[in-house]
């Protein structure tokens, strides 16, 4: 085959990885693709795809779903990709490329963009079947496969960020995994010694096992050929039944250095400012595979894209140079927060470091500060939430002293840094190198108002993902900033905050919605009917106060019918298909065998379908809402009371068996959780509140978790809050401790009451105390040494919720009035909802969804036995 | 359409091709809160009442999840027209036009009401 004739100037490109695929993307914004042909010689069997978040693949993300491009990218600026085809020669002289399938194509500019690959320490029996690499898809496959059917201990060589990736992969598959590090540390790129003590606690709290200070000898085999152990330095053998090596990479540089391009001492591509080769002015290399002009090999993705845009540029004859980059990287680890920037190690003259440690909490910040009280870097271990902060901030003289960086939060100072701090030029997000000036032009120029719209425009925050958490931030204050009123106003109809709200209606002992939307709504909202945000939130409010201003307690009493969210309406929840679930009360979890019969002769006779909630009591599902009465006459007929699943307002006080049974417990916490469930069941709140007392500190009950949770001593109580399970778990924290019964009740009752009155809408207690200024120590003040005099009232206020409270499925099946309206239709008070059908499934039932897309029934089946016309 | 003030048995009717359909009594609608009827052909319709005592009637299903639940949804104010918003996933429709305030693209089908 010969070269094909050259027309329009030819690029080819070997290799389509990361960078690969971000120079054809700044080729085609440069218009290069217009002018130009461009051929990509693609080695992998699919083309780019996003390394960086490889192994995310096990957390269930598909191949496709990690590529980088897509068949119309290619397809619109005409490039030409030769999936599965590698380079194999280069011939400088006669400017073409040889691909393993014998393809030939001459070129005017050639890229190399080939990356890196693994480097295997050369011990015996190291390509026994059962060892494997870490960086491609087909790696991660091959060791998924492996592992499912042959291995039950896994080992990682190499305890760098992405052994430790691997191997928290390979314990997600079920691997009992261990970790050789041949360096005293974990991580010893990363992180120092002090970084590496509190990173080795948390990692082996995750249940890993660490060898550092011991090297790889040999790969033992068993008689069939496959891996059965490794032999470490110290003498000693590891079982294990497959081995992974991360133990660093090494630029692919073969294919340059066969046609006699220059590469360094230790590898990598040699280039100029402009990723030009120092050796023929006609190849660039830019990647992994490339030793920039600094001298050093980049395995980052951003220098990557750096190179990747200055190569693209050169084209292009723009000005355009990459002399460096910075090293920061937060590790992506499940559960381990870890992250170094700048200059970590301290490196640079007469720099100072400022160190926070505690240990006991697997916690370690470093910053590294020049003479001059420059930011030069630092080191993250525990909680990395100021990395994004920090690291922008690099290379400036903070605005607030360095020790208030570091200390956590409640501990003195815990100064919160925010990205309002940061020069324009600070680079947010250094995978894609954009500046908080960009990201702020992007919300006053592009008029881009969400974060997904500023991703969209600038494209930070679509690689690692570690500053998602700091454009938030910007984009809120910059919105604010240039006027696009980022209102603190409860909702369009109130300029108000719901706790200024609720100060109204407390002083001025309010009880009407309408009244205080017509004296203190906004202008244009006076009159109207409100929204669906304030309605429910004003009906929380009054009904939490209901006691003191003299309201109904009762939800569905007159104007507040009216106000309800559809689940507090029905008193139920309300299903994708139009049916409600029911759940009842089921305090503590404690339940008589009477009982649990009765709930399952209720279900049988609706054919209700059941379940074990979360919450540890029994959902209902599948009732139509002319069903909601005669199920709940039934419930409340055999001492049942409404378990509020649909309100904003006490679920479950889940408890542990405790003392009365449990060898280990030291309480009676079925006791106690009982009577919390029972003294603060159907206290409205601005969001839904859960508790749990667990027996001992082994904390079977995972009190922790909850909003206010208990856990019993050899004395008394301990007691948790701002605990929060969901999408964004945090752990409560400790508010007293070894109190008596009487002082535990007393301190929740003001606790919950301070939050009422204090948190917004829809704000959990977690995030209510990370966000009222002063938290933790700021409600301890004020609940615990009563520091604004409001203690009395507080719990005056509780006292009155629980002397109010009465069950409301029990008033409302005894009021006729309310129980006209759980019909179907108005005018066909018996005629089900037509669309309300369910489907066998497991021996019960769920909902017929494919009916639902329909949406109708023909005429009819669905008139039949309608008692009305 | 606006009524007198306290006009007690009054019925609420829908408008069908070609008569008017009675539904209820007037008193069955609370103000801000809808209710659903069906009609003789098997089409569900969400009727509502406002402050100002004016009456609505669309489609009851929601166009989003397909059950027939508009309804139950609670219903506000937008610039001066009033909207219910599902109680499902919270998408808003006019409730003069039937137009989803969230998705240009929806709008469920509008009924003439009247009191008499
Ligand atoms: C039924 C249940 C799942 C189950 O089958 O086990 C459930 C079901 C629902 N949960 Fe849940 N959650 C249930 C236990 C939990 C738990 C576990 C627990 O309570 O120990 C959690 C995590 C703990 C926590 O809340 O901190 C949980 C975290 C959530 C969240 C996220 C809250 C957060 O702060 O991030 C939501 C969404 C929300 O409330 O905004 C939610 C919302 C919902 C809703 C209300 C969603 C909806 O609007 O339809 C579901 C309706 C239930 C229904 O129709 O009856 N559910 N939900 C559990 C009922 C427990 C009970 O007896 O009351
Ligand atoms: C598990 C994992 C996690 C990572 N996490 C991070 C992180 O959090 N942050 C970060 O910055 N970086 C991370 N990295 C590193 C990052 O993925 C690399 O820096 C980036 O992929 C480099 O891009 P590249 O295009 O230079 O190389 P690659 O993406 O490796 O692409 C090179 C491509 O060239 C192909 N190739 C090689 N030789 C030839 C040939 N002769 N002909 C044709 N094709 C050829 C290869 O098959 C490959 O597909 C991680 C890497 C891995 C493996
Ligand atoms: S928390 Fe303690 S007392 Fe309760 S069940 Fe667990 S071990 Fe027993
Ligand atoms: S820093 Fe990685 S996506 Fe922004």
């Amino acid at each position: 085959m010969t070269a094909n004739p050259v027309a329009t100037p030819t690029i080819v490109l070997v290799g389509h990885g990361m960078v690969g695929q971000r120079f054809l993307e700044a080729l085609a914004e440069r218009g290069l693709t217009a002018t130009h042909r461009v051929v990509v010689l693609c080695e992998e069997p699919r083309p780019a795809y996003d390394r960086v978040q490889l192994t995310s693949y096990f957390s269930g993300r598909t191949p496709e779903e990690l590529s980088l491009t897509d068949r119309e990218f290619i397809a619109d600026h005409g490039i030409e990709l030769h999936v599965g085809d590698p380079a194999v020669a280069v011939d400088r002289e006669a400017r073409r490329v040889t691909a393993r399938s014998g393809l030939v194509v001459g070129y005017d500019t050639l890229v190399l963009a080939t990356g890196s690959y693994p480097f295997v320490p050369p011990v015996p029996n190291k390509d026994a079947e059962g060892c494997f690499v870490y960086r491609t898809i087909e790696d991660l496959l091959a060791i998924e496969a492996y592992a499912k059917s042959r291995a039950t201990t896994g080992a990682v060589v190499g305890g760098g960020l992405l052994g430790l990736e691997a191997a928290g992969a390979l314990k997600g598959l079920g691997l009992t995994s261990h970790i050789v590090e041949f360096a005293p540390r974990l991580m010893p790129v990363q992180v120092d010694d002090g970084g590496g003590a509190a990173l080795l606690r948390t990692i082996e709290d995750m249940g890993l096992s660490v060898h550092t200070g011991v090297g790889t000898q040999e790969i033992v085999v068993g008689e069939d050929g496959a891996v059965t152990g490794m032999r470490l330095s110290d003498g000693s053998e590891l079982a294990t039944d497959l081995v992974v090596f991360s133990a660093g990479v090494r630029p692919r540089d073969q294919l340059a250095r066969d046609c006699g391009l220059a590469v360094g001492e230790r590898g990598g591509v040699s280039v100029d400012e402009r990723c030009r080769t120092v050796t023929d002015p006609r190849v660039f290399a830019i990647g992994e595979c490339a030793l920039a002009a600094d001298g050093r090999v980049y395995g980052l993705v951003a220098p990557g894209y750096e190179q990747a845009e200055t190569a693209a540029a050169t084209l292009a004859e723009d000005e355009a140079s990459f002399t460096g980059a910075d090293l920061s990287t937060k590790l992506k680890l499940l559960g381990v927060d870890v992250a170094s920037f700048g200059d970590a190690h301290g490196t640079a003259e007469d720099c100072l470091d400022v160190v926070y440690s505690d240990s006991r909490a697997g916690l370690y910040k470093k910053l590294v500060i020049g003479r001059d009280g420059t930011l030069l870097g630092g080191i993250l271990v525990g909680d990395a939430e100021a990395y994004g902060t920090l690291r922008a901030l690099t290379g400036s003289v903070p605005p607030v002293s360095p020790e208030s960086l570091v200390l956590p939060a409640g501990a003195g100072a815990g100064a919160q840094l925010g990205p309002s701090a940061l020069p324009d030029d600070a680079v947010v997000c250094s995978c894609h190198n954009v500046s908080k000036g960009t990201i702020r032009g992007a919300v006053t120029e592009h008029r881009c108002t969400t974060v997904p719209e500023v991703k969209k425009c600038t494209k930070a925050g679509t690689g690692c993902g570690s500053c998602v958490k700091v454009l938030g931030q910007l984009v809120t204050t910059e919105l604010e900033a240039s006027g696009v009123e980022v209102d603190k106003g409860l909702c369009g109809c109130f300029a108000q905050t719901r706790e200024e709200l609720y100060e109204i209606v407390r002083a001025l002992r309010i009880a009407s919605y309408r009244e205080l939307l017509d004296r203190y709504g906004r202008e244009d909202a006076r009159g109207g009917e409100g929204c669906e945000t304030c309605k429910p939130a004003v009906a929380s409010v009054i009904a939490s106060l209901a006691p003191a201003i003299g309201a109904s307690g009762y939800v569905l009493d007159g104007e507040q019918a009216a106000l309800q969210d559809t689940n507090d309406h029905f008193l139920a929840n309300l299903q994708k298909n139009g049916s409600y679930s029911v759940v009842p009360r089921i305090p503590g979890g404690e339940i008589a065998p009477e009982k649990l019969i009765v709930i399952g002769e209720i279900a049988r006779d609706f054919g209700l379908y059941t379940k074990i909630t979360g919450g540890q009591r029994i959902d209902m599902f599948g009732a139509r809402v002319e069903q909601l009465p005669l199920i709940w006459a039934r419930l409340v007929d055999a001492g049942f009371e409404s378990g509020h699943a649909y309100g904003k307002s006490l679920r479950t006080v889940k408890s542990c068996v405790g003392s009365t049974w449990c060898r280990y417990g030291v309480q009676d916490s079925v006791r106690m959780a009982i009577d919390l469930e029972l003294r603060y069941r159907g206290l409205r709140s601005p969001h839904k509140l859960k508790s749990a007392v667990s027996g001992c500190a082994r904390e079977c009950a995972e009190a922790q978790s909850k909003d206010f949770g208990v856990i019993a001593t050899s004395s008394g109580w301990n007691l948790y809050v701002g605990g929060n399970g969901g999408a964004t778990p945090r752990h409560a924290d400790l508010l007293a401790q070894d109190l008596s019964d009487a002082e535990l009740v007393r301190l929740i009752d003001r606790f919950l009451m301070f939050y009422i009155r204090t948190a917004d809408r829809l704000e959990r207690t977690s995030t209510w105390l990370e966000r009222i200024p002063g938290g933790l120590d700021h409600v301890r003040d004020v609940v615990v040494h009563d520091s604004l005099g409001i203690c009395d009232e507080l719990e005056r206020l509780m006292a009155a919720h629980v002397a109010h409270y009465r069950d409301e499925w029990a008033d409302t099946i005894n009021d006729p009035e309310k129980l006209a309206r759980f019909v179907s239709f108005v005018n066909a008070p018996d005629t089900p909802d037509p669309v309300v059908a369910f489907v066998p499934e497991r021996d019960q039932i769920k909902p017929d969804l494919p009916l639902l897309s329909l949406g109708i029934r023909p005429a009819d089946t669905v008139l039949e036995g309608s008692a009305q016309r | 359409m606006t009524l007198a003030p306290e006009t007690t048995d009054l019925k609420v009717q829908l408008r069908l091709a070609d008569s008017w359909y009675t539904v209820c009594d007037l008193h069955r609608l609370e103000p801000g809160r809808g209710v659903a009827a069906l009609l003789p052909d098997g089409r569900q319709v969400a009727l509502f009442r406002d402050r100002a005592d004016r009456l609505y009637g669309i489609d009851n299903r929601d166009p989003f999840v397909g059950a027939a639940v508009l309804s139950r949804g609670l219903t506000g104010t937008h610039q001066g027209r009033t909207f219910v918003a599902s109680p499902l996933l919270k998408q808003r429709f006019d409730l003069e036009t039937g137009q989803c305030l969230d998705d240009e693209s929806v709008r469920v089908a509008t009924y003439g009401v009247r009191a008499r």
